[in-house]
Order: structure tokens, then C-alpha cells, then sequence
């Protein structure tokens, strides 16, 4: 039954490149905004946080309208990246990753600012007493004791990422090769007549990649929670 | 040398404006809770910025608003204890020890590690973690991680509040050898008298933001207590005795003092040294003439130096004793009158000696 069509091992192979990238490059940003929302108070607090969710609550089509607004060939943006730093989003893997990204960092948010409001924050006094400065202590106190969060918000966002479909086709279309991840290729056999058994399969694959991804998670977690009761 | 001048702080509701200066080897901050004691500390240490005014410690400037200087906490070399030690869970023991002393420049780096972990006792927890000790242990091992920094200045923030009366014993008893092997000068925040009378050398009193006296323990402690209600029953004195031979038959402890001997019901340990006696103002009577055929066999001769009364039944007497100590005795106003007590007048202290136990004794230390 699971003898792939190079098309599929294709798409396949895509997803998981688009919603790796897409991981990578938004943990970072994620931890970032996580950690202003939840320690510092600064003007525009409330305006940011509602501009981070916006991907959850906007329909996907329109956040992917919004990035080829602003990043197609023909955007000031997407030029500007495109003609200087030879960067280029649309109708490419990237934009793909793009797109998977800013959809998921709503979700990678949440449990990381969770995790450091949990957080004692006289630890962080007691390590800048002890000669940290703020740099030192986030890295050797505040994120390794945010670690349940950011492995939780880590899984979720590439869980999101693999998943992405709305945003990801009206920003950089559904190309075989390039842009046509796992829900994409889905969606073009359910197009197709007789496709339906082929996008049961791939069903099936994007079921065991995110129930995989589940048990990972769940074990990291227990170890990162375990450590951070100091046990 | 801690010096604190002109320093204001409000935050809501809460008011804190303080001055003082301090050359005590152990400085402690006394005051009930909210009386900003924690606070001042948390200045000093770096932990939060005053709306004015100007710290230094052992001559160095730290905040000088005026100036727009701020020493961030980092830079201060100002290492804290906190009451529940605060370990970093994520680290084992020995990682959480050396912590400070990674970001202490190799030159400053004075205390070394094997006698901080021989003092303390902790070899054994090295690679533990913290959340498998004791209250007690984690206690030990954040005297430990502080030390390492080899700081400038210890700031103990009521290290032994969440601790049994036992392990209170140990840690105060821990602090004394540290102040003395390791030479380096530490600021208590307690409001605990009895760990006051034992360790300090000198008190900062505070209520409600500022301060209300400063001296030596006992006479500040008795003088910051009165102003509390109920507080006759917290005021403790101090007194520097010898302890002498335990007699087995009776089952007591003689204490040499110039005054007088103090006899404990108890067994006190380690023999002969100093030591120093507590005495509860509230288990202490007075007498114009030497007693005879009394039940109490604690009889201190000495002077009376002040009587501080007010429009309350009570009245609390201050007795200079001949080594210069000082008692308090709380007596009724009635007596007062009734015994014409006069300042300057000799007196004799009745102390029961059921009110001393061999517990409230701590290791003697000089005074200078």
C-alpha cells in the first residue's frame, strides 16, 4: 500500500523541509515575544499581543492574501528583497515557509509566554546578585527553566506548520516540486478522479508525522519537566 | 561599610526614606513585615532603584541619583541568601555552588571552593538536586552559592525564616563561623530578635518605612519593641556570661557573670566559653534590697539607667549591669511608684531561671 509516486515522496519530503524552516526560523522570534509579553511592560504591549494573533482569527486565505500583498514580485517589499539581498518568497519553497511560519507563531507563542510568567522571577534577581548579567541569566536560567514551554510550543507550531494550507496556497500557489506540500497535494488528488486512495495515503503520512511528533514532544517534556522541579 | 544616605522610595501606598551608616561586621535590619526592611536590602543589593538618594558600600558609590549613577546588581559584587534560597532547580548542587564564581574575575576570586563546601557541610550533595534536599541542606547550599562570589558584601534576607527551631540553630550558628573564617561583612533582614541578639553586632530599626532606631541589639530591639503593641513580650536582652561547670545533681548550668551568677535549668554544652544569655524582659522582677529566701536563684545587682513609661499600666526598667550589658525588666507602673525606682538607683533583678534554656544560648562572640 505505501509504495509512494515520486510526486507524493516529493510532496512529502517538501512538507517537511517547509515546516522545519518554518520552526527554526519562528522559535527564536517566538521566544523573543514570549519573553517581552510576559516580563516587560512597554507601550504598544496590548497592540502587539493582538497583532500576534491576528493568523489565528484572520482566515488563512487573507493572511496569505496580505503576505503576496506585501511580498509578491511586484510589492515594494518583495522587490526591494528580491532585487538587493536576492531573497525571494513568491511561488518558492520559502514563501511556503513563510507563510507556515507566521500561521504558527500564534500557537508557539502561547505556551512558551506561559512558561516564563510560571517562572520565579527572584531566580533571575538571585542570578544577576550573583554577578549574571540580564544576557547570562535569560540563557542560564530563565529560558532552560521555559523549556516544557518552548518544546511544547516547538511541536505545536511544527504541527501547525506541516498543516498549513489556506495561507500557504493563495501566497505561493499549489506548484508540484515546489510549493505543493503534504495538504496541498491532498487537496489536488481529491481534484483528481480516481486521486482519493492516493490522498487517503497521504492522509495517513500527515497523521503518523503529527501523532510522531506528539510522542516526541511528550517525552522531551517530562524530562524538561522533571529537571525544572529540580529532581 | 555600608552607607545609605537620603535614600526615598515610593512604590503605591508604601513610603521608605532611610539614612544610616555602618561599619558592623554583621548588620542586621530589623522591623515587622512591610516595615521596608527587605526593601532597603533589595536597594543596597541592586534589586530595585531608589527615587533619590545615595548608597556606597565600603566606599564605593553604587546609587547616586543625583549623579544619575546605577550599579547594576551584576556589577555590585553584593551576593544574596533569600529565605527560601531560591537554587536554581535546573542545575544540580555543585553547578548551582560555582554559578557566581564563573562570573567572578579570577583576581577576586578569594574564597576558595573545598573550605566554603567543608564549612558548610555540603560535600555530600554535590551532585543532588536541588529539589531533593532539605530546607535545611538547600539553606547550606545557598550560603555556599553566595560565598563563592567572594562578594563585597552578604545580604541575608531572612535566611532562616522558613526553617524548625533546630536548623535555625545550625545556620545561625554556620553564619558566625562564616563571618569569622571567611571576613566578610553581612547584612541580616530579620525580624527574628532572638537571631538578632546572637549574630548581630549592630540594628537598623524600621516601621513602616522608616527608621525608628539603631544601636547595639539589645538596647534597639527593646527600644524598637515598645513601640509595638504587645511588644513587651518580644523584648529580649542579651547578656555576655561564661558558662561554668554543669552540675549533675540539680541538674543545672552556673553562668559566671560580673553581676552575678545566672543559673539555667539545662545542660549547656561544649563546657567552659562564652556565651550569651537571653532574657525575656516579662520573666524578669525587681527588688530595692538583695532578696533572701527566694525561690530564684538568678539575682543581678546593678544600676538603673532609664524608666520608659507612658499612660499604659506598664512600664520598662533598663538595668546597666557591671560589664556594661544592659536588662530590661517589664514592670507594672504601680510598681514603679509604689518602690520609688528613681534612675541612677541600685536594683536588684529577680530572673526566673525556668526563663532560660540552654536553646536560647548563643556561641559567645566579642565584642568590638
Amino acid at each position: 500500500m505505501f509504495d509512494f509516486s515520486p510526486q507524493e515522496l516529493t510532496a512529502i519530503a517538501l512538507s517537511l523541509k517547509v515546516a522545519g524552516t518554518a520552526t527554526v526560523i519562528s522559535l527564536p522570534l517566538a521566544i523573543f515575544v514570549a519573553y517581552a509579553l510576559a516580563r516587560w511592560r512597554f507601550p504598544g504591549h496590548a497592540a502587539l499581543n493582538a497583532l500576534i494573533h491576528l493568523p489565528l482569527v484572520m482566515p488563512p486565505v487573507v493572511t496569505g492574501f496580505v503576505l503576496l500583498l506585501l511580498l509578491g514580485r511586484k510589492a515594494p517589499l518583495g522587490h526591494f528583497l528580491a532585487e538587493y539581498l536576492g531573497i525571494v518568497f513568491a511561488f518558492r519553497w520559502t514563501g511556503a515557509a513563510l507563510a507556515a511560519a507566521v500561521m504558527s507563531l500564534p500557537l508557539m507563542i502561547r505556551p512558551i509566554r506561559l512558561s516564563f510568567e510560571s517562572i520565579d522571577e527572584r531566580l533571575g534577581q538571585a542570578s544577576r546578585s550573583l554577578g549574571a548579567d540580564p544576557l547570562w541569566t535569560f540563557f542560564l536560567v530563565t529560558l532552560p527553566l521555559a523549556a516544557p514551554g518552548v518544546i511544547v510550543g516547538a511541536i505545536l507550531g511544527f504541527a501547525k506548520a506541516l498543516g498549513e494550507f489556506g495561507a500557504t496556497i493563495t501566497f505561493v500557489s499549489n506548484i508540484p516540486g515546489e510549493t505543493q506540500t503534504i495538504p496541498a497535494a491532498i487537496y489536488s488528488l481529491t481534484q483528481t478522479p480516481d486521486g482519493d486512495a492516493d490522498a487517503l495515503r497521504l492522509a495517513a503520512v500527515s497523521a503518523v508525522i503529527a501523532i510522531a511528533a506528539l510522542i516526541v514532544s511528550e517525552m522531551l517534556q517530562k524530562r524538561a519537566d522533571a529537571t525544572r522541579a529540580g529532581k | 561599610m555600608i552607607a545609605v544616605d537620603g535614600v526615598r522610595l515610593r512604590r503605591g501606598d508604601f513610603e521608605l526614606s532611610a539614612s544610616f551608616a555602618s561599619k558592623a561586621r554583621i548588620l542586621a535590619l530589623y522591623g515587622p513585615s512591610g516595615s521596608g526592611k527587605t526593601t532597603l536590602a533589595h536597594l543596597v543589593a541592586g534589586l530595585a532603584a531608589p527615587d533619590e538618594g545615595h548608597i556606597a558600600v565600603n566606599g564605593a558609590a553604587l546609587v547616586d541619583t543625583a549623579a544619575r549613577l546605577f550599579v547594576a546588581p551584576e556589577k555590585r559584587r553584593i551576593s544574596l541568601v533569600f529565605q527560601d534560597a531560591l537554587l536554581f532547580p535546573h542545575l544540580d548542587v555543585k553547578t548551582n555552588i560555582v554559578f557566581g564564581r564563573f562570573f567572578t574575575p579570577v583576581a577576586e576570586r578569594r574564597v576558595p571552593f573545598d573550605a566554603v563546601v567543608e564549612t558548610l557541610g555540603v560535600a555530600h550533595l554535590l551532585r543532588r538536586r536541588p529539589g531533593t534536599l532539605s530546607g535545611g541542606e538547600r539553606q547550606r547550599v545557598g550560603l555556599a552559592r553566595a560565598l563563592l562570589c567572594s562578594p563585597r558584601l552578604l545580604v541575608m534576607d531572612e535566611p532562616m525564616a522558613s526553617l524548625d527551631f533546630d536548623r535555625r540553630q545550625e545556620i545561625m550558628a554556620l553564619i558566625e563561623r562564616l563571618r569569622d573564617e571567611f571576613v566578610i561583612p553581612i547584612l541580616l533582614v530579620s525580624h527574628a530578635a532572638d537571631e538578632i541578639l546572637r549574630l548581630a553586632d549592630e540594628v537598623v530599626a524600621l516601621e513602616r518605612g522608616r527608621i525608628v532606631a539603631q544601636g547595639l541589639p539589645s538596647e534597639t530591639i527593646a527600644a524598637a519593641s515598645r513601640a509595638v503593641e504587645g511588644g513587651r513580650f518580644s523584648v529580649v536582652s542579651a547578656l555576655n556570661a561564661r558558662a561554668g561547670a554543669f552540675d549533675p545533681r540539680y541538674g543545672v548550668t552556673r553562668l559566671a557573670h560580673p553581676s552575678g551568677e545566672i543559673v539555667i535549668a539545662a545542660r549547656v554544652a561544649d563546657g567552659e566559653r562564652p556565651v550569651r544569655a537571653l532574657i525575656k524582659a516579662t520573666d524578669v522582677a525587681l527588688a530595692r534590697r538583695a532578696p533572701s529566701e527566694t525561690s530564684i536563684r538568678t539575682v543581678l545587682e546593678g544600676v538603673i539607667r532609664s524608666i520608659d513609661e507612658d499612660e499604659g499600666p506598664l512600664a520598662f526598667v533598663q538595668i546597666g549591669l557591671k560589664n556594661g550589658d544592659v536588662l530590661t525588666a517589664s514592670v507594672t507602673r504601680l510598681s514603679v511608684a509604689e518602690m520609688n525606682l528613681t534612675i541612677g538607683g541600685p536594683v536588684f533583678a529577680l530572673v526566673k531561671s525556668v526563663a532560660l534554656d540552654e536553646r536560647e544560648l548563643g556561641a559567645g562572640m566579642s565584642r568590638d
